[in-house]
Formats: C-alpha cells, structure tokens, sequence
C-alpha cells in the first residue's frame, strides 16, 4: 500500500511562499544548535561573534578541570545505572501491560506513562521533601531512584511497541516443544524484541543524562551531575567553557540518539513485515 | 455436557493464571513508582493542607495576593501564546515534510530532531548568547543600520517566548507529522478531481483530517510549557516569573506547605488540561467515525 502510494505523494508541488516559510522554520530551530560550535572554538576570552581565532583552550579548560570532568563522570554513570534499572523494571512491565488483560490494565497503564507528561517540577520538589527527611538529599542514590522512575516510561513505550509486532505463536511453540517460559523468554522473545529494549534502555540513560530539575534539589553538594554543574556555569560564569561542554554534548546525545533512532526503526520493520502497520 | 463444562472450568482457570502472571510481571514496577514516586508527590501534596494541622492557609495565601494571582495567569498565558506559536510555525513544517519524497523529507527531519535531541539547557544556552547584549542579533541587526544601538532582548518577555517556543516546537512537528504522514494522497487528488481550490482541499481535507494531531500536538506543549522551569529562569526578566520558578524560590525559602500549593494549583492545571483535551480527542474520533 505504502509502496504504491509513493510516487504519487513525490508529485506533490509545494507553493514557493510555503517553501520559504518552511525553510525559515527550519532555521530557526537549527542555527542557535549550529552557532554554539564556532563559539566553542574561539580564541577570545568572553563570548563574541565572530569568533576572532581558532583555539581548543576551552575544550583543553574542561578536561583539565577536575570540577568539570568529576561531574561529567558523575552523570555517566547515574545515567548507566538508571538505565539498568529502568530496563529491568520497565521489560517485564512492558510485556506484562500488552499480554494481560486484567482489570486496571488502562489505569495502571497511565500510572506507569505519567512520569512523562507530569511537570517535572513537581516530582522535584516531592522526591526532594522526601529524601530530605530520610537524609538521602546529596547523595547520587537519590537522583538514581528519582532518575528511573522518570525513565521508565521510554522503556515502557519502546519495548510495547515491538512487542505489538511480536508474534504470540512463537513463543507458544517453544512452550509446547518443552521450554520453560524463562527459557522462552530468553531464546525466543528477548532476541525478536531487543531493538525495542535497547532504544528503551538509551533513551533511559539520555533522559537521566540530561536532567536537572531533580538535580537541582537533590544533588546538594556532593552530587553535582553535568547539567547541574552547567547551570551553575551559565548563571555565575561567562567564559565559553559552557560552549564547549554544550558541543561535547549536542554530539554525544546526537550519537546515542541515532543509535535509538536506528533500533527504532528496525523494530518497526520488524512489525511492519507482519503486516502490522506502524502508529505512526 | 459435563466435560464441556469442565473444559470451559480449565479454560477459564488457564485464563485467570494467566493474568496473574502478566500482572506479576507489572507489579515490581508497580511498587517502584509507588515508593519512589507516587507516595513523595502524594505526601508533598498533603503537605499543602496539613503542616502541621489541617489548613486552607496556604491555597488562601495565593487567592490573596495578587502577585501570586499574577504569576498564574501569566503563566497560562505564556502556555496559551507559546502553544499558539508552536502550532502556527509547526503545522506547515509538519504538511510539508509529510508531503515531500521520503528521502528528501528525512533529510530534513534531521533539522527537527537535532534540536529536539540536546538538552533543554543547551539550547537555553544559546538563546542566551544570541540574544545578549552583544549577541549575533543584536550585532546584526546594527550592522544592517536598523537599530542605532543594541536592543534589550535578553531577560525580557520576548527572550521567553522565543526560547520555549525553540524548545517546544519539535513536541508540535512530531505528532503533526505523524498523522499527516498517514494522510492518503488519493483524497487530495480526488478533492482536486472534483474542482476544490488548494484552500478548499486545506480546509475541508487536510485540516479535519489532522485534527488528531493538532489535538495532540497542543496538549503535550501547553502542559510542557506550564511547567517550563530553566528557559523562563535564564532568558525571562525579573517579572517573567512563571510558576515553576516561583515554585523553586518558595522551597530555598523554607516555605515548603506553600510551595507545596503552588505545586498542587500547577497539577490541577495541568490535569484539568489534559481532561479537556482527551475530551475533544473523543469526540473528534466519532465525529471522525461518523464522517467517513
């Protein structure tokens, strides 16, 4: 269907003025990402444009400064461990909310989601009374236990959607040839859903990488992740270093964002070769 | 008969084992949220009306001070403006990159989903530079001689809009796309067939059509942007004080009960919102059921 429907939609004209305003669009939503690369490369010392020469110093600034590679180390590895836990907390919740039909499934559905459209905010300020009465405020535990709760729904929507294209009798075979559903699990499902798990799995890991709200209560001063340094930078600094780390950043988030992007797609392949169109 | 009825008995347990089974695999999450997320939020939000008796005082204090009354509605209106802009510049981007080849059209994407994909703070960032004093606009705009001296642009209002729109912008271009991707190119041309003029096809087709996604698209930036916290507290002025911001000076002032309040008028909001929204998706869809 899609197919035959292509080279007609490829004939479509689009109307100059339209074009234009399109492209104007575009450029907005593009140049302040593409500005602060120059930026970061500059040889002065305050922000100017245009740069007056070239030079790595602030790039040579953030790997040289203990503050700043500490908190980017910081934000690794918070981000690898919520991702673990998301992805071990959101996979079977995933195949448990599409296989079952038991009552609740909608609303608990919903539950598991609302982390993503809550403002985040108000999870901020809840987790930070909390943790501030256990005596956990300052410790990375605390932003790894917020950090999954916020992360789980991509685990949740990612590994769903492939599971829609997964095909039941398959799995019904290898119980009727003498698997155990563990075994089950492992050698049949897990194979055919994996890009649906692993784009789950570095989505949670960017959403956790990226954040700063709950950082901004939670991590006192002894967590200071990345973009809770970042903010400290932006507001109570003004040397380009920022533009660096930003360039370092749009380029990591970039790639890991690809690789999801990449996976994603595959799985929905996966589907549409049964013959499931896809949502989108 | 018996055995019949004894096989409809085995199914039926077979049936409800197995829902036992698919909710076990959903409930160690179930227990997650419920400590790490439902009960803080829950607790935080009892703390508005009990700390330490039961009190209104804190919901009274907003309704009584107009700076508070300020901050809200400002807040829905930087929500409904920038909800409003993110529709009028998205929706063409969305048309057309639905309408042009698929490879050109994933070319382009990329110029939505590179913003889409670095963090909030960054892009922040760079409104931040552009729009500074000595920023790229400002410079510009004396170089082509239309200001005489650079304009304030940066802690203003306007700083504000520009930025959260920038950010929220890819949350309205996605579902747009997604729908009008979806949009069968026969309809347009059988519309044409029929001697609709190109607004006529708009409006009778292609719009109703992508209402869906215009639900969507204004439901995921409007709640987006009524929580919006770091853009308004980097780029907005002393008076652009929406209610997150407000929210955080409240708790590093130890007012927790009243920022606790405030947190629970941005939920009902928020939520409120999203009931209305779900609404009008309702009875799009059978509106839309009926139609065709």
């Amino acid at each position: 269907m899609r197919r035959r429907l292509k080279p007609m939609a490829a004939r479509r004209r689009i109307p100059p003025w339209l074009g234009a305003f399109v492209a104007m669009v575009l450029f907005y939503l593009i140049f302040p990402i593409l500005v602060i690369i120059p930026l970061s490369l500059s040889s002065a010392l305050y922000l100017s444009f245009p740069p007056p020469g070239f030079s790595l110093q602030w790039y040579r600034n953030f790997f040289g400064r203990a503050d700043w590679l500490d908190a980017a180390w910081l934000s690794i590895w918070i981000g690898a461990t919520v991702m673990v836990l998301a992805t071990c907390l959101g996979t079977p919740a995933a195949i448990g909310l599409v296989r079952g039909r038991f009552p609740g499934r909608k609303a608990i559905n919903a539950f598991i989601l609302s982390p993503l459209i809550a403002p985040v905010i108000i999870v901020a300020i809840g987790v930070y009374f909390f943790y501030a009465r256990i005596g956990l405020v300052g410790n990375p535990l605390a932003l790894i236990l917020a950090h999954t709760a916020l992360a789980v729904p991509f685990v949740v929507i990612n590994v769903s959607a492939t599971l829609y294209g997964f095909d039941l009798r398959l799995e019904q075979a290898a119980l009727n040839l003498g698997a155990t559903p563990w075994r089950a699990f492992w050698q049949v499902m897990l194979p055919i859903i994996r890009p649906g798990v692993l784009a789950g799995a570095v989505f949670a890991f960017i959403s956790s990488f990226d954040e700063l709200i709950v950082a901004l209560f939670v991590s006192g001063s002894t967590a200071v992740t990345l973009p809770r340094k970042m903010w400290q930078s932006i507001r109570f600094e003004i040397d380009p270093t920022i533009a660096a780390v930003s360039t370092l950043l749009i380029l990591f988030t970039g790639i890991l964002f690809l690789t999801a992007e990449l996976l994603r797609r595959r799985s929905e392949r996966l589907r549409t070769s049964r013959g499931v169109a896809p949502g989108s | 008969m018996a055995s019949a009825l004894e096989n409809a008995r085995r199914a039926a347990a077979h049936r409800s084992r197995r829902e036992l089974s698919a909710f076990a695999l959903v409930l160690p999450l179930l227990l997650y949220l419920g400590v790490f997320y439902a009960y803080p939020v829950a607790s935080m939000m009892l703390r508005s009306v009990h700390e330490p008796h039961w009190t209104a005082d804190n919901f009274a204090q907003i309704f009584a001070q107009p700076v508070y009354l300020q901050v809200l509605w400002l807040t829905l209106r930087i929500g409904l403006v920038v909800t409003a802009a993110c529709l009028v510049l998205g929706y063409p981007v969305a048309y057309v990159l639905a309408r042009v080849e698929r490879s050109k059209s994933n070319l382009l994407m990329i110029l939505v989903l590179v913003p889409f994909w670095s963090s909030i703070l960054v892009r922040t960032y760079a409104w931040m530079v552009l729009l500074g004093r000595e920023g790229i606009v400002n410079q510009f705009l004396l170089w082509l001689g239309v200001i005489e001296e650079p304009l304030r642009l940066l802690n203003t209002t306007f700083a504000v809009y520009v930025a959260m729109v920038h950010v929220l912008l890819p949350f309205m271009i996605l579902p747009l796309y997604g729908v009008m991707r979806g949009l069968d190119e026969n309809l347009l041309r059988a519309a044409e067939g029929l001697g609709a003029r190109p607004l006529g096809v708009f409006r009778q087709v292609v719009l109703p059509l992508s209402l869906p996604g215009i639900s969507a698209g204004c439901l995921l930036v409007f709640i987006l942007a009524l929580g919006f916290f770091i853009t308004p507290a980097l780029v907005g002025g002393p008076r652009d004080l929406m209610i997150a911001v407000l929210i955080q000076q409240q708790v590093d002032l130890l007012n927790w009960p009243f920022a606790s309040a405030l947190a629970v008028m941005l939920l009902a909001a928020a939520l409120i919102v999203f009931a209305v929204f779900v609404r009008t998706l309702a009875v799009e869809r059978a509106l839309g059921g009926a139609g065709r």
